[in-house]
């Protein structure tokens, strides 16, 4: 255990590609917690998942802990809490950095602030965090860290005369990042080794073969191993197995001490049996103060997710409970639609965190699956008083039942050079945006909106990127829910309804929406030997329709005795095809067109 | 035609070699500038088959045929011994169906009289086209007047003859091509192919097509040339019983048919597939291609056999299916259900029978129409699923 004083608890709050896990890399590796041999050909080391590493994200909050010797002639343990980069997973940031004391902010010297900088740093803030400023990248020729330190007084307005100027890439100036840990962030603030104990669970995942694992801040009192311990809020006892530290190979320590991060094991089944923010304590010696908590965080995005072939159902049951043992942000229960049979309606936090998921299943449990139309969720208030939310387009009442509609609504903010902001005002203005408010940072203006959350869910971030070259950040927010004129519209592939595709839009969006989708699907769907009429629909009315014309001809000229080999493969090649579509009628769809066809384009 | 299914059993020799390579042929076939040593093949011919007899058991064939390549580039003796090899090893049906593919060139033609006494009863002429832009378009060496005194000829010389064309060629119109069929049809004595011309990888059409040097009819053309090919040869007494292939009923090659109807045949000579029983389940022969090294093999190991498979029952199934939908007589359902271990799906059925693409025949059979025909590769794949 380390005295209270020489323990420095931090996060790295930056905005995306800001050179946050190449720091995390750099600090790692000086102060020797792993060496160069262990370090070789792995970047982003906290970075574990596969999925993390090939998107550049993190998903996960990771802690590890540096063991400093300080200028100052002591050894000081360094925890560092690696929090996920993306708006899907604000919540878990902040949660994370309500467990520690400072945070650095780093700002890419040539980039400057951007959207989520600000709301990052914003939220370590409300924390109650010292900052340390941490100018990166400054060995880029177009590194201009006088004028960024001046922007980041000016816009965060907090103070940077002593932000450190570092690469991470070369290394120059890691090791004034660690000083600065030391002298400008301040030891855990409370512990008392004596008192009862009270620790905070920061996050917990499956281990394949460990279980559960738990991550803890001990605020008072000391964990050990074999202590019956108590989570506060479910009353759920457990003995502890193991407790450890991340450095960040699992470590067996003997005790995790005030002011500590840690980890213990305790047999515990499944992660949704622990609270991120509950308080953990002795069942013997219990605190009398426990902590504040966290609400679970709420799903905001849903859809349907089914199985490319029927059959696979039971598979995808397993896999989905399996993933839910390890994210409980991640909520499912079963679906039957007309069209794709049986599948589940999951909430995700976001649209990340949904193509995360698809993802997961995809590669991890080998399956090969439909999602359909995402969908924010509803609240309707119906004729009889009642209210009802609505996580599915298919589940919506009769209209006639319906008083109003409310969706949830997001504040936005977007920080653009000056060149893109006509074409981004132009797309906030056609997905209902508000404007409230255009100042500007610099030379960047910022942009702040409210939107519907349906608005963006899909692909505003997409087209953001494009109509600004990828140089416009973006960072939301949800705030609340407001009333719409929603319809709900349906899409007739060859006459007949598929559920799956049905979504509710703005009335005055329908009609563009309705054109869109059947051009989409018009190029999406294969040619079929017969012609396929494609129509958006709003009750009984047509607002819009395409049709696929018939194949005219696909017909070998010559088959005999020597080619039927050559036949025959090419015939299980489009007998594979098929098994990644979906028959509906006599209509072949294609797995992947029911998230396509959403996309608008320009 | 009579729907005596069973197709029997069928005897392929492939003979490699051509005069020329045609830019549009993705055959099995090669230009040699030396004269053929033909005996040296004919002695490899023997042993590969004597092989494939000894796996085939006793057997009685019901056709024998020689393709290529050019098979008329062989002595009427080369003939005669592949033959009488083949006669020696298995029965051959006194009314057995023996083919000889053959070019129009007269050179080829002052042999007829040498193959009927081999014993050969029936020539396929690569006619191709009636005028003579065309032939020179599609690297014939022949003329249309060489042509038309080789379609006389093997009239005279042979009891049953055919001859092929390939339709669909650049700027042809359905009016082009269907004058040029009813003359096709008056020249013809119970049998025609009639092929669209497809550009396949790996030929010299190809590249040519791809840099733009010549363009084929649209897909909207290709399916009107194919409708008026089907009028006029109905019209004319030679409907289709194939998507290419049109006879007088009766005339039908009976060789080819054993294909179709999915029956057994060994395939000897480079290149060549066959397909039989044996212990109970379906194999596949692939011969080495080329002609030398085919030979060498054979000397070396007594067959020239390089790839092979035994066929599970859904791939049985799967070219049972792809194979007999060919026919306008169509597929035995039962024949199916037996072969694939699982009926066809009666929903596809349902589906392609409301879009008119298929039809009932009798109460076990089903056909594809006119109109499913015409995509059938997108049918059979809808109907194997
Ligand atoms: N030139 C330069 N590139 C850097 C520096 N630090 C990070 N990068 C690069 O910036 C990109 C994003 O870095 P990363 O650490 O993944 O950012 P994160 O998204 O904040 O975790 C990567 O390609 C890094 O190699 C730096 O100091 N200089
Ligand atoms: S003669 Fe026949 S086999 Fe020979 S190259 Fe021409 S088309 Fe091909
Ligand atoms: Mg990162």
């Amino acid at each position: 255990m380390t005295p209270i004083s020489r323990i420095r608890n931090f996060s790295i709050v930056a905005h995306i590609d800001h050179g946050k896990s190449t720091l995390a890399d750099r600090l790692i590796q000086l102060t020797g917690a792993m060496d160069a041999r262990e370090m070789a050909g792995k970047e982003q080391v906290l970075d574990n998942m596969d999925i993390e590493r090939e998107r550049g994200i993190t998903i996960k909050a990771q802690t590890v802990r540096l063991q400093y010797k300080a200028n100052d002639g002591e050894t000081y343990t360094l925890n560092l809490i690696d929090t996920p980069g993306h708006v899907d997973f604000a919540y878990e940031v902040s949660r994370s950095l309500s467990a520690c004391e400072g945070s650095l902010l780093v700002v890419d010297a040539s980039q400057g602030v951007e959207a989520q900088t600000l709301a990052n740093v914003y939220q370590a803030i409300d924390n109650d965090h010292d900052i340390v400023v941490v100018l990166n990248k400054v060995d880029l020729p177009a590194a201009e860290p006088e004028r960024i330190r001046d922007q980041i007084e000016e816009v965060i307005g907090i103070d940077a005369s002593q932000a450190v100027l570092i690469s991470a890439k070369t290394g120059l100036g890691i090791p004034d990042v660690l000083e600065a840990i030391v002298t400008q962030l301040p030891p855990p603030r409370e512990g008392d080794p004596e008192k009862p104990l009270k620790a905070m669970l920061v996050d917990s995942w499956y281990d394949a073969y460990l279980g559960v694992i738990v991550l803890v801040r001990v605020i008072d009192g000391v964990l050990k191993k074999g202590q019956t311990i108590r989570m506060m809020g479910t009353n759920a006892r457990y003995p502890v197995e193991r407790t450890g530290v991340f450095t960040p190979k699992m470590l067996n320590v003997d005790a995790i001490g005030p002011g500590e991060f840690g980890f213990i094991t305790a047999s515990i089944k499944e992660v949704a049996d622990t609270r991120v923010g509950d308080t953990i304590t002795e069942d013997r010696r219990p605190t009398l103060s426990p902590l504040p908590g966290f609400k679970p965080a709420q799903p905001v995005v849903f859809c349907g997710l089914f199985p490319v072939d029927a059959a696979d159902f039971e598979d995808l049951r397993a896999a989905v409970g399996k993933l839910r043992l390890n994210d409980a942000s991640f909520s499912f229960e079963m679906e039957t639609s007309a069209a794709l049979g049986f599948g589940f309606r999951c909430g995700f936090l976001g649209l990340l965190h949904l193509e995360i998921i698809q993802e997961r299943l995809e590669r991890e449990f080998d399956l090969d699956l439909i999602a359909t139309a995402p969908s924010v969720v509803y609240r309707l208030n119906l004729i009889d008083g009642s209210q009802k939310e609505l996580h599915n387009p298919a589940d919506m009442p009769d209209v006639v039942r319906i008083s109003s509609i409310e969706e949830p609504w997001i504040r936005a903010t977007i920080l653009t050079p000056d060149d893109y902001l006509g074409g981004i005002l132009k797309l906030c203005q056609d997905r209902r945006g508000i404007q409230a408010d255009l100042s500007y940072v610099g030379t960047r203006a910022m942009l702040v909106y409210d939107l519907p959350l349906n608005e963006v869910v899909f692909d505003f971030y997409d087209r953001l990127k494009s109509i600004s070259k990828g140089y416009a950040s973006f960072d939301y927010a949800l705030t609340d829910y407001r009333e719409g004129d929603l319809v709900k519209m349906s899409l007739l592939v060859n006459e007949e309804p598929v559920d799956a595709l049905s979504m509710l839009v703005h009335r005055t969006a329908a009609e563009k929406r309705g054109r869109a989708m059947c051009e989409k699907l018009k190029e999406l769907i294969p040619q079929h030997m017969f012609k396929i009429p494609i129509q958006a629909a709003i009750g009984g009315k047509v607002i819009a329709r395409e049709t696929i014309s018939a194949l005219r001809k696909d017909v070998t000229a010559k088959c005999y005795g020597g080619d039927v080999t050559r036949k025959r493969k090419l015939l299980e090649k489009q007998k594979e095809g098929k098994k990644r579509m979906r028959q509906f009628g006599k209509v072949d769809i294609p797995q992947a067109a029911f998230i396509e066809a959403l996309k608008m384009g320009d | 035609m009579t729907l005596n299914l069973d197709p029997g059993f069928g005897i392929y020799l492939h003979w490699p070699f051509c005069a020329a390579k045609c830019p549009y042929c993705d055959f099995n076939s090669h230009v040699r500038h030396k004269p053929v040593d033909q005996e040296r093949f004919v002695r490899a011919f023997t042993r590969e088959l004597e092989h494939l007899r000894e796996r085939t058991g006793p057997r009685e064939a019901v056709s024998i045929f020689l393709g290529g390549g050019t098979p008329s580039l062989m002595k009427p003796e080369t003939v005669g011994a592949l033959l009488d090899t083949v006669a020696r090893l298995w029965t051959v049906r006194s009314d057995a169906e023996i083919t000889l593919e053959a070019n129009p060139s007269s050179v080829d033609a002052d042999r007829f009289r040498g193959y009927r006494l081999a014993g050969v009863n029936r020539v396929s002429l690569g006619v191709q086209a009636l005028n003579d832009p065309d032939l020179r378009f599609l690297g014939r060496l022949h003329g249309v007047d060489e042509a038309k005194r080789a379609i006389a000829l093997a009239r005279e010389t042979f009891p049953r003859m055919s001859f092929d064309l390939i339709y669909a060629r650049p700027n042809q119109t359905p009016e082009a091509w269907g004058r040029e069929l009813e003359e096709a049809i008056g020249l013809a004595a119970d049998h025609l192919s009639l092929y669209q011309l497809t550009i396949e990888e790996g030929t010299a059409f190809y590249g040519l097509h791809q840099r733009g040097k010549f363009a084929v009819p649209d897909g909207e053309t290709g399916a009107e040339l194919y409708r008026v090919t089907q009028e006029v040869t109905a019209a004319n007494g030679l409907p289709a019983y194939e998507i290419s292939n049109h006879a007088r009923p009766g005339a039908e090659s009976r060789h080819n048919l054993v294909y179709w109807r999915y029956g057994e045949y060994v395939g000897a000579g480079p290149g060549a597939h066959g397909r039989f029983k044996e212990k109970g389940r379906r194999i596949v022969t692939m011969t080495e291609r080329l002609p030398e090294a085919w030979a060498a093999l054979v000397e070396e190991k007594g067959h020239g056999i390089v790839d092979g498979e035994r066929l599970d029952s859904e791939e049985e199934a799967d070219e049972f299916l792809l194979m007999g939908l060919r026919l306008a007589e169509g597929i035995d359902l039962d024949r199916y259900e037996k072969l694939a271990g699982r009926p066809l799906s009666n929903r596809q059925i349902g589906n392609l029978l409301s879009e008119g693409l298929i039809a009932p025949v009798g109460n076990s059979r089903i056909r594809a129409t006119p109109s499913g025909m015409i995509v059938l590769d997108a049918l059979v794949a809808d109907l194997a699923r």
